[in-house]
């Protein structure tokens, strides 16, 4: 009847326990406070159907930063582990529990944290900067979003019902076959993955889509901001390596499931295969999440040195050049498969090339800031921290690249070092970054600047602390993924040393946290009426904060590159023009990509478990939303030129007042 | 509202959505890619057992290739009917094409049966797991196509050939289209080459 | 500002004391090499370093001088809101960059070359072929040429190339001795080689860096270099083992456990080692041969197995 499902599921040990009771707990809090507050239909209609890319791109940012807190949770356990387990001591938790906690730490970073707080900022950001609307997909838009959501609900109910995979979080065959992993933590794993990872193809295509067809006219490619660029790129990568990823997981379902053999070791299957090809994958993927970040420093660099960005074309052609590379480096993650010296040298190579594009986008920086005004608000501070650790990260990425070396790195701390040095010095630094550099465009209001500036402060500190030892034990042959070792390696103290660096990181998530919960208490007095709290250049910023929900009442037309710049400093720009209003074509809300995703999940559950019936269930379900979605006519409507101009008086009034 | 701007709309979501299908075709030809790729590198993985010359029967194939090719006609021939609003001459050639993927996919899981009930079942080593997850990836693909022309077919007989109907219709033209190429690798690569 | 300020210049400076503390008291397995293979690759590591430095420090040394002399209180620096090219600079950045990376290149395809791990040591005296199994979770060595084997315990001769062919019968693990060699995996039904010679008499940690399950942790043995005398006297003392390494005593052994003891066996069934991986390998002789491309194959075992 339930599958593998029974009883002895469920967390019997404590931490486990914990954290399911707190899962529970919060769930029941949030339906409590909806029930008291009456917010059900609000939720509703307002956020759950909502086709509005502003809307579904805050959704997404919320959900990436509840998720960052819990792989932030399973980061300190595991420093706090490793800190203590040396010799006669154990630690406080075992083996097993270990190996599933820095697995789903670096699934959650990676696919629920930072991607969904990309797609966040791309949602927010793309359509007001290329002066759209929305996105070319309203729908599907919300469907990968409620996708996303559903495949993160998936690795939250690994804690209740029971486990996570305990195999690294690219789940390596044989270890992750059904003979050494006979378990369900690989089966929360796949379909995890796998539903997020269909909704992130999806927003590819659509954000793709959005660039090329959507761009206000006027708006040639070599007029886009930069931070299109980056993510045009980006897009691009997702759509040629996801469904390598959906390929690959797939067959390892099957393997699972059914008894396939495409990477068994018996019978003729290929383990080395899956390691080819989730890299195919996984190596582009990293280069999905840095390029954004990339982007967002090149707007943030020119706004807060209030300069023109330095070397644009310099800048575009080096995207360009690393979205092509990043293709072809892939086998660098396993150069001790002893495929040969021509082989490695070959990957090794395009992998020390990338660092060509990657060091002039650098100095392109660098040069932005050089005979600049610098305004040290927040996001620049996180540029310059970026320049710093991004630097030395790549740095390390070089010495890793040459395959020789690489024989003594590989699997060792001081590569756990170096791939946080990049994704923690760009990936994260460039996100919050952006989150603190356009919060006030979506919200109205600014981030306290003291809080933000302990915020970074905590994280410059806490990262050199944490990862220089780690660095240090690299070198010293303390391999990754190891929850215990003897006190005669001598490695203990440098430990306590990185959990102590850990917990100043925490300290930094903590100002982040009241950083944002004191701007909202106090956001009447943050309030920014004028719509371009930084003086910036880009379109987004001529919009009120936060803009209406069509976003442009009349279509910009641009001229130059930072054309809000020019229009600000030039009476004959096109933009200063009466505006002549006119019928405004919307997407209408849905609640289908919510209950699509929702019987996705059903179906999911049900694979992982066994549960035939739950799975039949969900697909029944899913075609019925499909076919219902199908016969939907009235998917749009025409807001009137009336009621535009209405809101439009209304929002001058607004910004008259102040 | 003038009815100029609702067209000039009408045609720019048009665009927007073939756009779109296009560059959806495109990473559903890269999925295949990969799939291809994998069969490519578990072909000899017969571990003893017997190979694509043995297991399979190229005129067999060769009818199901024939049931495909002329639904990708067929097809062509509704598309050409519905450019001149013939909605009958549009349904009849969309029964005759659905009939003919059928036809298709109830050969080919006669095929899998029977390739599995003589006891060469995808269990049996890398290479049969390869061979059912390629075509068996085709064969879902093409299932997919026939629910979608249900519902279409539905839509032309309730609704008449609407702008929205039409741009549903020229979608999964497009699809169909491309199955169709596929299964021409997969006829190719799989059954001819392992014929020889 | 000014406290947090000071404070970042106070943890600054801790780390960098820490390092230094950290670097000159622990022993860097690495960089503290004694093996022929280990030392070329230290000093491997320490060229890629000193290079990179080269952009890295004036990088480091633009950013800092840069956000402070160009900061908006300043108003005696340069403003110059419109200098956005000048193609003097973009060409010495697009080339210093190119020029480094091409020396990192060419020196990476000759050590790619000259240290990969395939590569036979030239050495005059004759090598020692040793064959080691991953297991759950232990190591197992086979000296098919003395006839022993044993359990996480790896000795030989100081000065003498030791021929390494690896299996396992796990999930992949990889074989390392960070101070002897670089390390190289270890797959079911594959055989990949390592080639180590240690100059200096000692023991040194081996250990498994890939993560392969719960008894990970334990996954450690000990790589002995003595000298010929002393290998001698230990091949002597393995083989008074009682134990002997049959078919059943080895489907025992595969049975997971960690933190396995050391054990020697005197004797060990003929063909083991090839038996371990043929299991996992298509039968002999029958059906066609199972040649994957080359990019894909990183064992070459199929050819190992014919020309020995």
């Amino acid at each position: 009847m339930f599958g593998k499902l029974s009883l002895s599921a469920f967390p019997h040990e404590p931490i486990q326990a914990g954290g399911a009771v707190s899962i529970i707990l919060a769930m029941l809090a949030v339906i409590v406070a909806l029930t008291y507050l009456k917010r059900w239909t609000w939720l509703w209609k307002e956020w759950i159907t909502t086709t509005d890319h502003k809307k579904i791109g805050i959704m997404y940012v919320i959900a990436a930063l509840i998720m960052l807190l819990r792989g932030f949770g399973d980061a300190i356990m595991m420093r706090a582990q490793l800190a203590l387990s040396a010799g006669a001591n154990h630690g406080f938790l075992s083996p097993d529990h270990y190996n599933q906690i820095f697995t789903a730490h670096g699934v959650i970073m990676i696919f629920f944290m930072a991607m969904p707080l990309m797609f966040g900022l791309f949602n927010l950001v793309i359509p007001l900067q290329i002066g759209a609307r929305d996105v070319a997909y309203p729908f599907l838009n919300s469907l990968s979003f409620w996708l996303f959501v559903m495949g993160a609900m998936l690795v939250n109910f690994s804690l209740i019902v029971g486990e996570f995979a305990a195999v690294g979080w690219l789940a390596y065959p044989p270890l992750s076959e059904v003979n050494y992993s006979p378990g369900v933590g690989v089966d929360y794993y796949i379909w995890a993955l796998q539903i997020s990872g269909v909704g992130s193809l999806i927003s590819g295509i659509n954000f793709f889509v959005t660039i090329i067809k959507m761009r206000c006219p006027g708006m040639t490619l070599m007029k886009m901001p930069v931070f299109i660029w980056s993510a045009l790129c980006t897009n691009i990568l997702v759509m040629m390596v996801f469904p390598v990823l959906t390929v690959t997981l797939s067959l390892l379902f099957l393997d699972r499931y059914f008894g396939f053999h495409f990477f068994t070791s018996d019978l003729g299957g290929n383990a080395m295969m899956y390691i080819n090809m989730i890299w195919i994958w996984g190596h582009p993927e990293v280069y999905i999440l840095v390029l954004p970040a990339f982007g967002i420093f090149s707007e943030i660099a020119s706004t807060f040195a209030q300069k023109k960005l330095f070397g644009y074309k310099s800048m575009v052609w080096a995207i360009a050049v690393i979205t092509i590379l990043s293709m072809i480096v892939w086998a660098h993650h396993f150069f001790t498969m002893g495929a040969g010296g021509n082989v490695n040298a070959v990957f090794g190579i395009t992998t020390m090339i990338i660092s060509v594009p990657t060091g002039v986008k650098i100095f392109n920086w660098l040069f932005t800031l050089f005979r600049g005004r610098l305004i040290f608000k927040t996001p620049l501070l996180w540029l310059v921290g970026f320049l710093l650790t991004f630097t030395l990260g790549g740095m390390t990425g070089v010495m890793l690249s040459v395959p020789a070396a690489d024989f003594q790195f590989h699997n060792s701390m001081f590569l756990v070092a170096h791939f946080h040095n990049t994704i923690i010095g760009g990936v994260v630094f460039g996100y919050f970054a952006g989150f603190i550099y356009w919060f006030p465009k979506v919200m109205g209001f600014k981030l306290d600047e003291r809080l933000g500036k302990a915020a970074f402060a905590h994280w410059i500190v806490g990262f050199f602390v944490t990862f220089t030892p780690l660095y240090i034990l690299g070198l010293m042959g303390m391999t990754r993924r190891l929850s215990h070792y003897d006190a005669s390696t001598g490695w203990q103290s440098l430990l306590v040393v990185s959990l102590v660096g850990a917990l100043i990181i925490g300290g930094g998530v903590a100002c982040q946290l009241v950083q944002i919960a004191y701007s909202f208490w106090k956001r009447k007095e943050l309030v920014d009426h004028t719509g371009d709290p930084w003086n910036g250049r880009t379109l987004e910023w001529s919009l009120p904060s936060p803009p209406p929900f069509y976003n442009f009442a009349r279509i910009p037309t641009v001229t130059s590159r930072d054309d809000f710049w020019e229009q600000k400093n030039n009476p004959d720009h096109p933009g200063h023009k009466k505006i002549v209003y006119e019928d405004i074509h919307m997407p209408k809300n849905s609640g289908l990509g919510f209950m699509i995703s929702v019987a996705v999940f059903v179906c999911g559950f049900g694979l992982v478990w066994h549960i035939t019936w739950l799975i039949g269930l969900g697909l029944l379900a899913l075609f019925m939303f499909i076919f219902m979605r199908s016969f939907d006519e009235h998917t749009d409507y025409y807001v009137p030129a009336e009621e535009v101009l209405r809101i439009e008086n209304q929002l001058l009034k607004r910004k008259g007042e102040c | 509202m003038s009815t100029t701007a609702i067209t000039h709309d009408h045609h720019e979501i048009d665009e927007k959505t073939t756009f779109g299908f296009w560059i959806y075709i495109m990473t559903d030809c890269l999925l295949f890619a990969t799939i291809f790729a994998v069969y490519a590198v578990l072909r000899p993985s017969t571990f003893g057992g017997p190979g694509p010359a043995e297991l399979f029967s190229l005129p067999y194939v060769l009818v199901e290739t024939f049931l495909l090719l002329i639904s990708s006609f067929t097809f062509g021939m509704a598309m050409l009917a519905q450019r001149e609003e013939r909605k009958n001459l549009v349904l009849l050639f969309m029964g005759l094409t659905f009939l003919l993927g059928a036809g298709f996919i109830v050969l080919e899981i006669k095929e899998f049966h029977h390739l599995i009930v003589s006891g060469h079942s995808f269990k049996e080593n890398a290479f049969l797991s390869g061979f059912f997850g390629l075509v068996g990836t085709h064969g879902l693909h093409v299932f997919c196509g026939l629910i979608w022309m249900v519902l279409l077919m539905i839509q032309i007989v309730t609704r008449g050939l609407t702008p929205l109907v039409v741009r549903k219709l020229s979608c999964l033209s497009l699809f169909w289209h491309f199955l169709d190429i596929i299964w021409i690798f997969v006829f190719t690569f799989v059954y001819l080459l392992g014929a020889i | 500002m000014k406290n947090l300020k000071s404070m970042k210049k106070i943890f600054l400076s801790n780390i960098v004391l820490f390092s230094f503390l950290f670097l000159s008291s622990c022993k860097l397995a690495v960089f503290d090499p004694r093996g022929i293979i280990a030392s070329q690759q230290r000093d491997l590591i320490l060229t890629s370093l000193w290079l990179m430095l080269v952009v890295v420090i004036p990088v480091l040394v633009m950013t800092f001088v840069f956000s402070y002399k160009y900061r908006a209180s300043n108003t005696k620096a340069k403003y110059d809101p419109n200098f956005e090219h000048n193609n003097v600079l973009e060409v010495i950045w697009w080339t210093v960059p190119i020029i480094i990376i091409a020396i990192l290149a060419t020196i990476t395809w000759k050590t790619s070359h000259s240290l990969d791990p395939y590569r036979p040591l030239e050495s005059k005296v004759r090598p020692i072929e040793v064959q080691v199994v991953a297991l759950n979770w232990k190591w197992l060595f086979i000296y098919p040429e003395q006839g022993i084997a044993s359990v996480n315990f790896l000795q030989f001769p100081v000065n003498v190339p030791v021929n390494l062919k690896i299996t396992a019968e796990a999930p992949m693990n990889s074989f390392w001795i960070p101070k002897l060699a670089g390390q190289i995996y270890a797959m079911e039904g594959m055989q990949t080689l390592l080639h180590i010679m240690a100059d200096t008499p000692g023991s040194y940690d081996g250990l498994s860096s890939n993560f392969s399950g719960e008894g990970f942790n334990g996954m450690k043995f000990i790589a002995k270099a003595s000298s010929p005398l002393e290998f001698n006297e230990w091949v002597a003392e393995a083989k008074r083992s009682l134990q002997s390494l049959s078919q059943e005593r080895y489907g025992e052994l595969v049975r997971p456990s960690s933190y396995d003891k050391v054990q020697y066996f005197s004797s060990v069934e003929e063909g083991l080692f090839v038996g371990i991986m043929m299991r996992f390998v298509m039968p002999v002789g029958t059906g066609e041969s199972c040649h994957q491309p080359h990019s894909l194959s990183p064992s070459q075992s199929e050819s190992e197995l014919d020309s020995h």
